[in-house]
């Protein structure tokens, strides 16, 4: 009774599911299938309920009919194989094989059921064997569609991931299997999947038994990948992913060496260049598990093709391939262990490449001198073992024929060959001081670079300083003795004036050697260096300025070039501000060149110091005092007014003494500079000159309070210092210190003093943190420039101070940017601060070099330039199309101004909305607007020749049209613009082939070279058009 | 296939049998021509002078080695002759072995990279250090080039 019920209840919904198998099978809907696979997860109907319901339709006679049964059993089973029993699957998995000897109708429904099945996780041990061998028994996989070969790729894959053991069982009839199923196979999409399945096979240890040539025909047969994909491809395959998974297959054993390599050999000897790479490639993939066994009988061959790729071909890439080929192989050679009466290849291999090679090494003028060192040094650069063998024969030989030949030319071929040589040494750590390959012939190299060291010609000496410095490089190479000739050498060479090619490479050779032996620079060079600055000193004390001048510069670099290592920097820096307090004691008849020379000195010798706290401290607290101690004297009112002095205080000299105290204060520690703001605000805002050396001077030190000029101009130097401090180190005295700042700012009486303060002020402000205390400093600040902006004497500080205050937001992203930003636009069209607001843009966007800069530690927030972009260009567009025509160029420079510095890719995607605009500016008078339009609109035409292409004709008028600008700079960039041009799609541009090519015509006469030189090659450019072959 | 300058389009297949002269001498590149500030001035009239035509033709390929004019010496820059005033061009080159078979491609590479990159007032005469070998065949590629 009760059983009869459950029967009733039952069939509700069964009915349910009798009529939706009914739709799917008969109605030919594929809708039900999602329905009934749905309430099988849910738990309404069971797998066994939907077999049951599919009941006839499984067995119709109909092969139709079948097929959709099984489609949707199948469809079912891929949704829902996890909910299946073991039970369930093993009778499902009978089923389904036994289906496969059905109608070629039902197979591909099988398959999909098979592979539901394959992931199964409830599938019973035996049943994956028994499934494959009912695939590869019963289905002819090549003859089936690509959807169709792909699951059974699919069925496959799925059980070596799972039963990995179980198909090792099967031995060499799985691989066997595979292979029949994989051949002939041309679908890539396909061919990507059995690559895998191949490497699988081969790096999980399958059985291949007596098959090993098989599988590497049934994949070989591709190589090399020859493969476009269609276009407008939905897969997305490209023939690099092809190659790339061909090749893990075939660099995957060396038991395909003895078929791959012949292959591999025949291919790079083929005439299409990316066989060559492919095979070159392929061929280094393959060294990284072969070993002197596979390589043996095929070296000979393997070097030949090797060696005729890289002495003919045209092509760099196939050169640089064959290089890196040879250097694996010979890297393989290399490691590979021997038994002891094994003959070792490795000598051998490089003997042949020698005997090849050597030769040529002797004809530095002749072509084939190059390819062959490139190939010495490829096989050197593979191991200890293979550099010993090669360098103790070139070498040699290197040195001989660099005595043998005297021409300049021969010998730096020859020098520059022993450099590439000696720069491999350093690839290798060798314990032994004997063992290093090259002490035997230190002395040789050594003599070798002295010689090329005192050559007129400039290329051996750079060849000379080089290998010098690579010999310095060698830990425990060069004796005491070497050095002090090595340091004298470098010290007249940094000398040299005619040429500033050695002078440069002398003093970076310089920079690099002292790190590595402090003392032989600080015991043979400093003093001599001092001497001359001495002689210096005295030389411009009697006058001589033109005849020494350029030799004490060269002083002072050489001294800031060698100040790498703190030991040395203790004895440079004392040196130098002596050298500054010498020029002030009024013994010497100083320029402002010579005060700056120093202090660009002085620049990089902190920058040295940067890196290392503790010598980063000493600069700070040696130099710091030293120079403000100057500065203050200088700006003593009533001292009697020496040169010096008045030099001190000019704005290039105390833009280069900012930039020594920036550099020297942005890498302190917190604490340290905690420490030294305490003493550098005070001395500032209260006079207090007790840190200071030599600090009796006549009269109060008061540059806010009193107004004398001198002393207002060194605010720049308070700017220096703490807008380069780190962003927690707290100001003592601050908001008196704004205060201060913001009265300097608007005052009219020095405009250097007041542009110090404004940015001061605003590097303090984009710092602050936010908070009541910043609101307070921001409202002073706007009370003060809309004042400012109101009063005519003082409106061009105002508008400097909001310029200012407005980068130090917009940079913190702080949120009274936007209303600052409109503020300015709104001056955009003032006619008489337009044109400053105008160029304003420009500086909002820049980086700075003194204030508000990163290394600084201002908070400047990384997307702020795009972000500028989107917020404000929007406005400036509507502001230009609604301003009056003579404003309108304004708004146009700031918009160039914005667009110049804006990274292009962000650019692109805004581009039809601003082209018109941009097009427009084209024809805009102003000099500025036409070449940052042109310099906006050229990497677009590179870029975006598409969108570019539709408004071809304007744009052709418009270059030809500047490109008679009577500024240089626009004509330049007019040309460079129709040069760009031809990426544009070639039908777009034919017709006005004739036009361009005639105009272009008259830019060849311009009487700027430079001009012409563009005209030449955007003129070639436009000649080649439609040509074949390009 | 013969190219100007940078748009040569390679002639890499020559394989091993067919290169005239496998091991040439090698001459090193001159570099970039240095700007002076006379040339970045607005004012100042730079003429035409001989390294400005050595500079066109200096970077064309060598029909069979990847190499340059210059890099094998087949044009120099004391070998070209230049009057700006007179509009007058003329060119000698030197092809790395006498009889050539190139010669006249090379010589026809000059001239037409000269036709489209100096003004139409100048005339341009070039010559072969060993002679010409074949007139009528040079000629003949002329017209088809032009």
């Amino acid at each position: 009774m009760a059983a009869a019920a459950a029967a009733v209840e039952a069939a509700a919904p069964t009915g349910a599911l009798w009529g939706l198998v009914h739709d799917f099978v008969m109605g030919q809907q594929d809708s039900p299938a999602d329905q009934v696979a749905a309430d099988v997860k849910s738990g309404s109907y069971t797998v066994l309920q939907v077999v049951e319901a599919l009941g006839s339709s499984l067995e119709n006679p109909e092969p139709r009919t079948r097929a959709r049964g099984i489609q949707l059993l199948s469809q079912v089973l891929l949704q829902c194989h996890s909910l299946l029993l073991e039970k369930e699957v093993v009778h499902l998995i009978l089923f389904y094989e036994n289906r496969l000897k059905d109608h070629h109708l039902v197979i591909p429904s099988v398959l999909q059921g098979l592979r539901a099945l394959s992931l199964c996780v409830a599938l019973p041990p035996g049943l994956a064997v028994s499934v494959l061998k009912a695939i590869f028994q019963e289905v002819h996989v090549q003859s089936l569609p690509q959807v169709d070969r792909h699951t059974v790729y699919s069925i496959i894959t799925n059980f070596m991931r799972t039963r990995e053991e179980e198909l090792k069982g099967l031995g060499a009839d799985f691989t066997f299997g595979f292979i029949q199923v994989m051949d002939g196979e041309k679908d890539p999409r396909n061919l990507l999947v059995a690559f895998l399945i191949v490497h699988d096979l081969i790096s999980r240890d399958y059985s291949l038994g007596p098959f090993v040539e098989e599988l590497f025909e049934v994949t070989s047969c591709y190589f090399p990948i020859d493969f476009t994909p269609p276009p407008n491809d939905p897969h997305g395959i490209q023939r690099e992913d092809l190659i790339l998974s061909l090749r893990a297959v075939l660099a995957s054993t060396p038991r395909f060496a003895e078929f791959l390599l012949p292959l591999l050999i025949e291919k790079v000897d083929s005439e299409i260049l990316s066989a060559k790479l492919d095979s070159l490639q392929t061929l280094n993939a393959c060294c990284a598990v072969y070993g002197q066994k596979e390589l043996k009988d095929f070296l000979p061959s393997l070097w030949t093709s090797i060696r005729r790729e890289v002495f003919q071909t045209a092509s760099e890439r196939v050169e640089a391939e064959g290089l890196a080929a040879l250097h694996s192989l010979t890297a393989c050679l290399s490691c590979s262990v021997l038994r002891a009466d094994a003959e070792d290849l490795l000598d051998s291999f490089l003997s042949n490449i020698l005997q090849d090679c050597r030769h040529h090494l002797c004809e530095p003028d002749m072509k084939l001198v190059w390819p062959s060192a490139k190939l010495l040094q490829a096989a050197a650069g593979a191991s200890p073992r293979a550099y010993d063998h090669i360098t103790s024969n070139v070498l040699l030989l290197l040195l001989e024929q660099f005595h043998k030949h005297s021409q300049s030319n021969q010998r730096r071929t020859i020098l520059e060959m022993i450099l590439g040589f000696l720069k491999l040494q350093q690839k290798w750590s060798y314990e032994d001081k004997d063992q290093r390959p090259l002490s035997g012939f230190k002395d040789q190299l050594c003599s070798l670079a002295f010689t090329a060291l005192t050559d007129p010609n400039t290329q051996l000496q750079l060849m000379g300083i080089r290998i010098l410095t690579v010999l310095g490089a060698q830990p425990d190479l060069l004796s005491s003795g070497d050095l002090e000739l090595a340091v004298g050498h470098l010290y007249r060479l940094s000398f040299l004036e005619e040429d500033s090619q050695s002078w440069v490479a002398a003093l970076e050779a310089s920079g690099t050697l002292a790190t590595l032996y402090p003392l032989a620079f600080s015991s043979h060079l400093v003093p001599k260096l001092a001497e001359e600055l001495c002689i210096g000193e005295s030389d411009l004390a009697r006058g001589h300025e033109s005849t020494k001048c350029s030799r004490h510069v060269h002083c002072l670099q050489a001294l800031s070039a060698i100040s790498t290592h703190p030991s040395i920097v203790k004895e440079t820096l004392p040196l130098l501000l002596q050298h500054l307090w010498q020029m002030d004691k009024g013994n010497m008849v100083a320029g402002s060149s010579e005060v700056i020379a120093v202090c660009q000195s002085l620049q990089q010798v902190a920058e040295k110091c940067q890196q290392d706290p503790e010598n980063c401290w000493y600069f700070h607290q040696t130099a710091i005092p030293c120079l403000l101690a100057l500065a203050v004297q200088a700006s003593m009112p009533e001292n009697e007014p020496s040169v010096l002095r008045k030099v001190l205080l000019e704005d290039e000299v105390l833009a280069a003494m900012v930039s020594v105290i920036g550099t020297a204060t942005t890498h302190l520690s917190p604490e340290l500079a905690a420490q030294s703001v305490t003493s550098i605000v005070p001395l500032f805002l209260d006079g207090n000159i007790s840190f200071l050396p030599e600090n009796s001077f006549p009269s109060r030190f008061q540059p806010f309070q009193d107004g004398s000029l001198g002393q207002r101009r060194l605010i720049a130097l308070l700017m220096a210092f703490v807008c380069s401090l780190p962003r927690n180190v707290e100001i003592p005295q601050l908001n008196q210190l704004m205060r201060e700042l913001l009265e300097v700012s608007c005052s009219h009486i020095c405009p250097f003093s007041s542009t110090a303060a404004t940015k001061c002020f605003a590097g303090l402000l984009n710092k602050h943190p936010a908070g009541q205390q910043l609101d307070e400093f921001l409202q002073l600040a706007m009370d003060k420039v809309e004042a400012g902006l109101d009063s005519r004497p003082c409106r061009s500080q105002a508008f400097t101070l909001l310029l200012w205050i407005t980068k130090a937001l917009v940079l913190r992203y702080h949120p009274l940017s936007s209303c600052l930003t409109a503020r300015l636009m709104g001056l955009l069209s003032d006619p008489e601060l337009g044109p400053a607001a105008a160029d304003g843009f420009s500086l909002l966007m820049s980086d700075c070099t003194d204030v508000l800069t990163r290394a600084g530690h201002a908070e400047v927030r990384i997307m702020f330039r795009q972000r500028f972009f989107t917020d404000n260009v929007p406005a400036l567009v509507q502001g230009f199309h609604a301003a009056p025509r003579d404003v309108k160029p304004n708004y146009l420079k700031g918009l160039s101004h914005v667009l110049n510095r804006l990274p292009k890719p962000v650019l692109l995607p805004e581009l039809p909305t601003l082209l018109s605009l941009l097009l427009e500016a084209l024809s805009c008078s102003d000099c500025v607007v036409q070449l940052s339009t042109l310099s906006c609109l050229q990497p677009l035409l590179l870029e975006a020749p598409q969108v570019m292409s539709l408004h071809i004709d304007t744009l052709v008028t418009k270059f030809l049209n500047l490109s008679s600008s009577p500024s240089m700079a626009v004509r330049i960039a007019a040309l460079q613009c129709m040069h760009a041009l031809t990426r544009l799609p070639t039908p777009v541009l034919l017709p006005y082939k004739p036009q361009v090519i005639r105009a272009l015509a008259k830019p060849l006469d311009d009487k700027k070279r430079l001009v012409r030189k563009e005209a030449v090659s955007a003129r070639g450019e436009w000649f080649l058009l439609g040509s074949p072959g390009t | 296939m013969v190219g100007l300058g940078s748009e040569m389009v390679g002639g890499g297949g020559a394989s091993v049998g067919l290169l005239e002269n496998a091991n040439p001498l090698i001459y090193q590149r001159s570099g970039e021509r240095p700007v002076t500030a006379g040339e970045e001035d607005e004012e100042v009239p730079d003429s035409i002078d001989a390294r400005e035509i050595f500079d066109l033709i200096r970077s064309i390929n060598d029909p069979e080695h990847p190499l340059t004019l210059e890099e094998l010496n087949v044009v120099e820059q004391v070998r070209v002759q230049v009057s700006d005033p007179e509009s007058t061009v003329a060119v000698a080159f030197t092809p790395t072995i006498p009889h050539c078979s190139m010669a006249t491609l090379i010589g026809l590479s000059i001239k037409v990279k000269l036709l489209r990159s100096l003004p139409q007032r100048f005339k341009v005469s070039w010559s072969c250090a060993w002679g010409w070998t074949c007139t009528l065949h040079r000629e003949r590629m002329l017209q088809s080039m032009q």
